[in-house]
């Protein structure tokens, strides 16, 4: 596992700045929850008049009135799209960054073989992701209860599995990028995540877009549709697993056969 | 036996030539210089040999294995010093020498605190704040401290200062007398005179000349350089003539006591006959010479 930790040590600055800040939003939403409540029933009822604004972030079936509501929309969305974004960017360019940088270089002038760099370097990132979401999630859970407030934890869990898995499936996709070329591709991993984000916001907006969700992993992120349901939906899962799989088998696939610039 | 042994390797980028049918046999113990230009097709060989890139035909074998195949096996016994020291840059130098012997799953320590103090590397020191020449020393260090049964050096000394050079190739000599194998891509001609038993030379991506550096520089021509007044005009099997104010310089071919006789008939003042230089020989196969059209 040398190149795993060696790995998680080169990333760890960026890692810890990345779920600081993460943490520390989420907790500051969280604490100014108490001083907000006692106007959420309007801000609510106003959020459910604004149409297409409202139905784009999933803010008309939501209730802002419960905490899980609010810790939904608000909370979601900073772990939605900080989530995704360290996702994109970090696998991205984990192997492409090797060869840019002429490191690969030196690491594959190394008695291992290319597979073992491919999924050590894998497992490094994916650990990454892990480790940020089981941080958000505890402190998340610890600031609810500091505040005094309870929730379905069914809910809050299937909220953050949804967003993890949505984190998982955007590094499967970016690595398989990664290991196509030899470029910085940090714009181009921001531009995915983005897109996303976006492609999931049309079709909430317009229903003759609601094939997009299936494509978008934040299709099955919608926490409306979670807590409406009491589940993930399976199919958009079924889904974003196979694209995972395929992306990371491709990315095997290539890494091993191609020339190391 | 034969350490590296290269048939009919080609590698074609595209459409732009790599190499050409390249030929070679590098036995133990050998201290084999690969000699040519930039973009002669030195990197490329090695960069196959290594499984960085794959090759477009032909086989090659190290440890009579084949490179592909055993790709892992192989490198186990390979020293590798590219031509590009790159590390990571937020890692100390020390952690690098450790990363190195961690991916070769061996304890390299005792050889490796040898090389530091020889090469004189502050190993404290992050990759970004090292200069050139001292990431170069990382890069041997880290290329050396397993003490593999082959070193394959890409243009090893550029950035090295000649004090360190000197301690390198000692330890390059050293290890070479124990039994390492060396193959080392180089342009500097000297060095390969000096250090190498074999040598190849590539040009264009096909390998021109390949024997000992003896017999590479030992043609059947004499360097002439002659003092006094001489018409060059009137000697027979010159070539390749430089005139320095008094002094005529030319290569000559054939029997050196007919061309003593010719310089008979002129007023001379000084005489020196020598053996062509190493940079001569590589110049005559880079203008088109043939390997048994010896200079």
């Amino acid at each position: 596992m040398t190149i795993f930790k060696a790995q998680l040590k080169q990333d760890k600055i960026a890692f810890s700045i990345w779920t600081l800040s993460i943490v520390s939003l989420i907790a500051m939403c969280i604490f100014m929850y108490p001083s907000m409540q006692s106007q959420m029933d309007s801000v609510s009822e106003m959020f459910a008049s604004m149409g297409a604004f409202s139905s784009a972030f999933g803010m008309d079936k939501l209730n802002f009135g419960t905490m899980l509501g609010f810790y939904a929309v608000e909370c979601g969305n900073i772990l939605g799209l900080g989530g995704c974004f360290y996702s994109c960017l970090y696998s991205i360019n984990m192997l492409s960054k090797e060869e840019k940088e002429k490191t690969a270089e030196f690491l594959l002038s190394h008695p291992v073989k290319r597979s073992t760099v491919y999924l050590q370097k894998l497992l490094a990132i994916f650990f990454e992701i892990t480790m940020l979401n089981l941080l958000v999630y505890v402190c998340s859970f610890i600031c609810i209860k500091a505040i005094g407030e309870t929730m379905d934890i069914n809910s809050f869990n299937l909220i953050h599995l949804a967003y993890y898995l949505m984190q998982v499936e955007l590094m499967g996709l970016c690595y398989f990028i990664s290991s196509t070329n030899n470029k910085n591709n940090a714009g181009l991993g921001l531009g995915i995540g983005l897109l996303m984000y976006i492609l999931n916001i049309m079709a909430n907006i317009s229903d003759k877009l609601e094939m997009v969700k299936y494509i978008s992993p934040f299709g099955y992120c919608e926490a409306s549709d979670i807590l409406v349901n009491g589940s993930l939906d399976f199919a958009k899962i079924l889904i974003a697993l196979i694209i995972f799989s395929l992306s990371l088998a491709a990315g095997y696939f290539i890494y091993n056969k191609k020339d190391i610039k | 036996m034969s350490v590296i042994e290269i048939k009919n390797l080609c590698k074609y980028y595209g459409k732009s030539r790599g190499i050409i049918d390249v030929n070679l046999k590098v036995e133990e113990k050998d201290f084999f210089g690969f000699i040519g230009a930039n973009g002669a097709g030195k990197s490329t060989t090695i960069r196959i040999l290594l499984g960085l890139i794959k090759q477009t035909s032909g086989s090659a074998t190290i440890f009579s294995k084949n490179i592909g195949s055993f790709q892992q096996e192989i490198l186990t016994d390979i020293g590798y010093l590219p031509s590009e020291a790159v590390f990571y840059p937020n890692m100390k130098a020390k952690d690098v020498i450790k990363f190195s012997s961690d991916l070769r799953k061996k304890d390299c320590s005792d050889f490796s605190r040898i090389l530091v103090e020889r090469l004189k590397l502050d190993v404290n020191k992050k990759v970004e704040e090292l200069s050139f020449g001292n990431r170069k020393k990382l890069a041997i260090i880290t290329a050396l401290q397993s003490k593999p049964k082959l070193l394959i050096l890409d243009e090893p000394t550029s950035g090295l200062d000649p004090l360190i050079q000197h301690e390198f190739f000692d330890i390059l000599s050293e290890m070479n007398k124990a039994g390492t194998t060396i193959f080392m891509s180089s342009h500097i001609l000297s060095e390969i005179q000096h250090h190498c038993n074999k040598a190849a030379i590539i040009y264009q991506g096909k390998i021109v000349a390949c024997d000992s550096v003896e017999r590479l520089a030992k043609g059947n021509s004499k360097r002439v350089t002659v003092t006094g007044n001489v018409d060059i005009n009137r000697l027979q099997n010159v070539k390749d003539v430089k005139i320095e104010g008094n002094s005529i310089s030319f290569l000559y071919q054939g029997n050196i006591n007919n061309m003593i006789k010719q310089l008979a008939d002129f007023d001379i003042a000084d005489i020196n006959i020598s053996e062509p230089d190493f940079e001569e020989i590589f110049m005559h196969y880079y203008m088109g010479g043939k390997e048994n059209d010896n200079i």
